[in-house]
């Protein structure tokens, strides 16, 4: 049968069968190319400083001593601004998760036809706010507010970056749970409904836990957002390499530190490979927040 | 595991083609304003210009004064800080780099390493760096040694009752701003008040000169550095410093810091990479001159020389 049918087909077809089936293998492959490439380049650009005999990972992760241009005595710590990128996500997700879940079970189940369509027009605007202008919102609007509102003496800080970051990843969070909670089928609903339940029990109890998987990857990409974002947090925290004791101290992230350093220090230098060894860290926390979140899925689907 | 929303891009769809429409629109204008390009037969020259943050506005100006004489040069500026001018100048991507500090002797080798060309250095004006405080802070002035003990590590300053004075909102902790270490700012202060010694960490380090003065100029208890050229009065003041305990402390001004009585004062420079040729050699003779020198007054930098400005 196979004959058959490839003796009908004129020759051209078969090839360009093949060189079509090429570029989509290589379509689906690329993106393993890319991220191993970009992975290589960080990872070779900092790896000559483990040959440094000054240099301890120990030290780069566990001090919060980043004196990178000291001309006495350099030393290499990136503690405080671990913390200072933690506390800012922890800090936007806590804000952020239950008004972007809220937001999205009020568009996909509570709300009308013309209502939905407004407020998603709206919130997917709000998306497209470019962040040096969420940055300049915090170090000018927010900042006030908060002088004027807690009396704290500067208003850059981790409580301004985590409600504009919190402010950035509602977006996102709202869309894909809402889409989430549009992929659970209608025969759910309607069964639930025919057993008589309320609309909060349907809600709470139905559709929440069949749309988890959605919902989880909706959180990860706000948490992923978060680590990530750069402009907006180094405008807004105050840019201080200090461990934070509250919300309205200032911090420094992972980040906005390499923004802000990596176009003065010259090329191949200790500074150089260390702001790259940064990068590694964040591309590592990254990874392991994925991992973490993929394995988690797979255990819910395996119930 | 992670999607972008199909309704995101279903939405933003009409919106992209409208957007792609209006540039390629924009982009067909382009040409005609193009063609003004070579007046007077001359042919265009952009002269890329970077660095120093310090800088920037009074360079601002120098290109728009010297577009008004020589219409067929551009001079492109931007900021960064000097440090990332000075990279910039060792990797030949510009013509000029703005630096308020002196180049280091191995960013000088790698210039020479990547380009074969020797910088050349240019001073073409000076600043004096100026402590900034709040309005309302009492304090009129401070030493050297007393802003070392503030802004270095190991100093033993935190509090503005160390100082002896009381703010009125009776916040006593001292917040400093003080500037991201790309500045040239950040290592004139460092080298000068701070004798090489290490900032203190948990400064709020700004990533411009006008930023220090406008987080100073909005929190009582803040204590800053930056150029003389961006007092703002009425919402800042700027504190007279004395260069050791004892001597009279110097007002921050034009005069003090021509007579070298001020004591954090620096020049202002320009760097090329090899001796300048062409178009870049007429802008650098111009800025040199009186015309160029009367920016950097106006500007409130300190010219090269004091009859400068004045026909």
């Amino acid at each position: 049968m196979f004959a058959v049918r490839a003796a009908k087909r004129a020759p051209w077809a078969v090839v360009g069968e093949k060189i079509i089936e090429a570029l989509v293998y290589f379509c689906g492959f690329s993106a393993i190319v890319f991220v191993l490439g970009i992975f290589v380049f960080v990872f070779k650009e900092a790896l000559p400083i483990f040959a440094h005999e000054q240099f301890s990972l120990t030290e780069f992760l566990t001090s919060s001593d980043w004196y990178p241009t000291s001309e006495s005595n350099k030393r290499y710590g990136v503690f405080a601004m671990i913390v200072g990128t933690a506390s800012v996500t922890v800090l936007a997700m806590v804000i952020a998760v239950p008004f972007g879940l809220g937001a999205a079970i009020y568009l996909s189940e509570f709300c009308g036809q013309k209502t939905r369509e407004t407020l998603k027009i709206v919130i997917e605007l709000l998306a497209a706010v470019p962040s040096v202008v969420w940055g300049f919102i915090g170090l000018t609007v927010m900042s006030k507010l908060i002088v004027q509102y807690t009396g704290t003496p500067v208003g850059v800080n981790v409580l301004n970056g985590g409600l504009i970051l919190a402010l950035m990843s509602v977006p996102i969070i709202v869309s894909i749970s809402e889409d989430a909670l549009k992929a659970v089928p209608d025969s759910y609903r309607e069964a639930a409904i025919a057993l008589g339940v309320t609309r909060w029990q349907l809600v709470w109890r139905v559709l929440l836990p069949a749309a988890k998987q959605g919902l989880l990857a909706a959180v990860l990409l706000g948490v992923g957002r978060g680590v990530g974002e750069t402009m907006a947090v180094l405008m807004a925290t105050g840019h201080a390499v200090h461990i934070p004791h509250g919300v309205l101290d200032s911090v420094r992230t992972l980040t906005a530190n390499i923004a802000a350093e990596l176009g003065e220090a010259p090329a191949g230098s200790d500074h150089y490979r260390v702001l790259f060894l940064t990068g590694v860290l964040l591309f590592t926390l990254t990874f392991a927040v994925n991992l973490i979140a993929d394995t988690i899925v797979r255990g819910i689907r395996r119930k | 595991m992670i999607y972008p929303s199909p309704a995101l891009s279903r939405r933003f769809f009409p919106l992209l083609c409208v957007a792609t429409g209006a540039l390629a629109f924009l982009a067909g204008c382009k040409p005609k304003t193009g063609d003004v390009g070579t007046t007077g037969g001359k042919s265009r020259t952009t002269i890329q210009n970077k660095g120093s943050d310090t800088m920037v506005n009074v360079a601002q100006v120098w290109a728009e004064e010297y577009k008004k004489l020589q219409p067929h040069v551009d001079v492109e500026v931007s900021g960064g800080g000097s440090g990332v001018g000075i990279a910039a100048l060792t990797k030949g991507t510009i013509d000029l780099a703005n630096s308020s500090r002196d180049m280091k002797a191995e960013e000088k080798a790698q210039a020479k390493k990547n380009t074969g060309k020797e910088p050349k250095e240019f001073v073409v004006g000076f600043d004096a760096l100026a402590v900034y405080v709040h309005k309302d802070n009492p304090l009129t002035e401070i030493t050297n040694e007393q802003l070392a003990d503030i802004f270095a590590e190991g100093g033993k300053i935190t509090k503005w009752s160390d100082l002896g004075v009381k703010l009125p909102g009776g916040q006593d902790p001292i917040v400093r701003i003080s500037r991201q270490s790309s500045s040239g700012t950040y290592e004139f202060f460092r080298e000068h008040v701070l004798n090489k010694k290490d900032f203190k960490l948990g400064s709020r380090d700004m990533n411009g000169s006008k930023e220090v003065v406008e987080l100073v100029a909005s929190t009582v208890s803040a204590i800053g550095y930056s150029g003389l050229g961006y007092n703002e009065p009425g919402k800042v003041r700027m504190l007279r410093v004395s260069p050791k305990a004892g001597q009279p402390a110097i007002e921050p001004s034009v005069a003090t810091t021509l007579n070298r009585q001020y004591p954090i004062a620096r020049s202002l420079l320009v760097y090329t990479l090899g001796e300048p040729a062409g178009e870049t050699k007429l802008y650098i003779d111009w800025i040199l001159s009186d015309a160029g020198q009367k920016v950097v007054e106006k500007s409130g930098y300190v010219p090269l020389r004091a009859s400068a400005g004045k026909p």
